[in-house]
């Protein structure tokens, strides 16, 4: 088969751009993003909650979120991971990605600072608090097998949980994007092997997610996979949504990264 | 580009029911019987080959990594990783790995999100959703069904700290990894024409795709 090769200087100089852009995006996020937020978490100015719900042990629950609008997801009764996957209100063809999240970011660590991108090169959420800085974004959550492997038949799991939320939307299990665990202390060893890192997790942890579009978003509580208590035990976790509040110039994760920053660029672009 | 590597004594040129070659940055799609045996071929080294399986009689059901990450507890793919579909089904056995290192953390490149990754100046160029889109548009499926898919080939390391990053390929000229079809699929790809980041030296190359049927 023919195939004419790239000059050796277009390469080079390609690659010459990439290792520079690598630097910057390596080292560039340990010098701006901040410290874990503060517990206990601080209490909302009740004027501004707009809405609260519990979502019971092994539960889902879907709301629609307004842009500028926060949502504080808490273990206000003791340990659970939760599961969220993310809709644009308007286009649901738009949704969470996971893999664009973590290869522009350069980490599958996300933490306070960082965004969560859509497909379209847009950003869904920003991470403006944060306690734990330990969630799952490769593994996503529990399966009926995953499950009955774990703890036998019959316990609610993430992936029958997202089925009955996208249809309850009108959308289909084909809609379903791979999903986020919040409070799911998730690291990859040197072989790519995963490990539950419990150290990583307090009591009271929360995560303060700001919408910056319009979306339908998705809530499982169900236990992580590789949650090491053999019993299965989710407790309720408490979202409440926030009323929009300003944002300033110098917003945190509107400006951490040189790509957080192109990423709204391509909201705004959207929103004109 | 390298001679073929015969795997098994059936395992012969005139023996294989599909050959093809897929040019640099082309998207591809075929059907693969269960029971066969699919090569995926790095023909001239460092090429990322972004691929989604599809169960041919019903496409709500396909490939999904985070089921895949998680039935095997790691986030590479190597020979014997089972390719597990969002229904918690095998869709494939990886039987045969040549080279070891193969991402399903990092997805395809696109249009859009290259924007962000490498700046608004690398909008149009050629990009991995776009060929997934047109070729999974043949079979009436559309952009919602274009899902996280594996790089075989690509090395994307992450780090305990969670950092991850792009960098070259180890596969050599000749690479290739087999799967054995547990159900009939419908095999997409885009052969990777990203310039902007390591996954295949710069330099797009063309790779070649086998299947044979199930030895007797």
């Amino acid at each position: 088969m023919q195939h004419l090769r790239r000059s050796p200087e277009e390469i080079a100089a390609n690659r010459a751009r990439y290792e520079d852009h690598q630097r910057k995006g390596l080292e560039f996020a340990p010098k701006a993003l901040p410290a874990p937020s503060p517990l206990p978490a601080p209490p909302i100015d009740p004027a501004l909650v707009l809405h609260r719900e519990t979502l019971p042990g092994g539960w889902y629950w879907s709301t629609r979120v307004k842009t500028g609008e926060t949502l504080r997801i808490a273990q206000e009764q003791g340990f659970s991971a939760i599961s969220l996957i993310a809709w644009n209100a308007a286009e649901t063809s738009e949704r969470l990605n996971l893999v664009d999240t973590v290869k522009v970011q350069w980490t599958t660590a996300l933490s306070k600072g960082r965004v969560i991108f859509s497909d379209m090169g847009r950003v869904m959420f920003s991470v403006t608090e944060d306690s734990s800085g330990a969630h799952d974004c490769l593994m996503g959550g529990s399966t009926a097998a995953s499950n009955e492997a774990k703890y036998g038949q019959g316990l609610r799991n993430s992936r029958d949980n997202f089925i009955l939320l996208a249809t309850k939307a009108g959308l289909d299990r084909r809609d379903i994007p791979a999903a986020l665990t919040l409070f799911a202390p998730i690291r990859v060893d040197a072989d790519g092997k995963f490990a539950w890192k419990p150290e990583l997790l307090h009591d009271g942890d929360y995560i303060h997610l700001r919408a910056e579009m319009d979306m339908i978003v998705g809530f499982s509580n169900c236990p992580h996979p590789l949650d090491p208590n053999p019993h299965y035990a989710p407790k309720p976790v408490t979202v409440t949504r926030i009323a929009a509040q300003p944002i300033a110039e110098d917003d945190l994760c509107r400006t951490a990264t040189a790509e957080a920053v192109r990423g709204f660029e391509n909201n705004a672009f959207a929103n004109l | 580009m390298s001679d073929f590597i015969q795997t098994a004594p059936s395992r012969t040129l005139d023996k294989a029911v599909q050959d093809h070659f897929i040019a640099a940055e082309a998207p591809f799609s075929t059907i693969v019987r269960k029971g066969q045996t699919l090569r995926i071929e790095d023909s001239y080294g460092q090429q990322a080959i972004d691929t989604l399986f599809y169960n041919a009689g019903d496409y709500s059901e396909r490939y999904s990594n985070q089921d895949t990450m998680r039935e095997q507890g790691a986030a590479y793919i190597t020979a014997g990783t089972r390719i597990i579909s969002n229904e918690g089904r095998v869709m494939l056995t990886m039987t045969a790995d040549s080279c070891g290192r193969h991402d399903t953390s990092a997805g395809a490149c696109s249009c859009e999100s290259n924007t962000v990754r490498f700046g608004h100046g690398t909008k149009y160029l050629h990009a991995c959703r776009d060929n997934f889109v047109l070729e999974v548009s043949k079979h009436g499926m559309g952009k919602r069904d274009v899902v996280p898919n594996i790089n075989f080939f690509m090395n994307v390391p992450i780090e305990p700290s969670g950092e991850m990053t792009i960098v070259d390929g180890i596969s050599a000229p000749g690479d290739y990894v087999e799967l054995k079809a547990e159900m009939d699929v419908l095999l997409v790809i885009s052969n990777c024409p990203q310039i902007n980041n390591p996954c295949n030296g710069f330099d797009p190359t063309p790779i070649r795709v086998l299947v044979w049927d199930g030895e007797a």
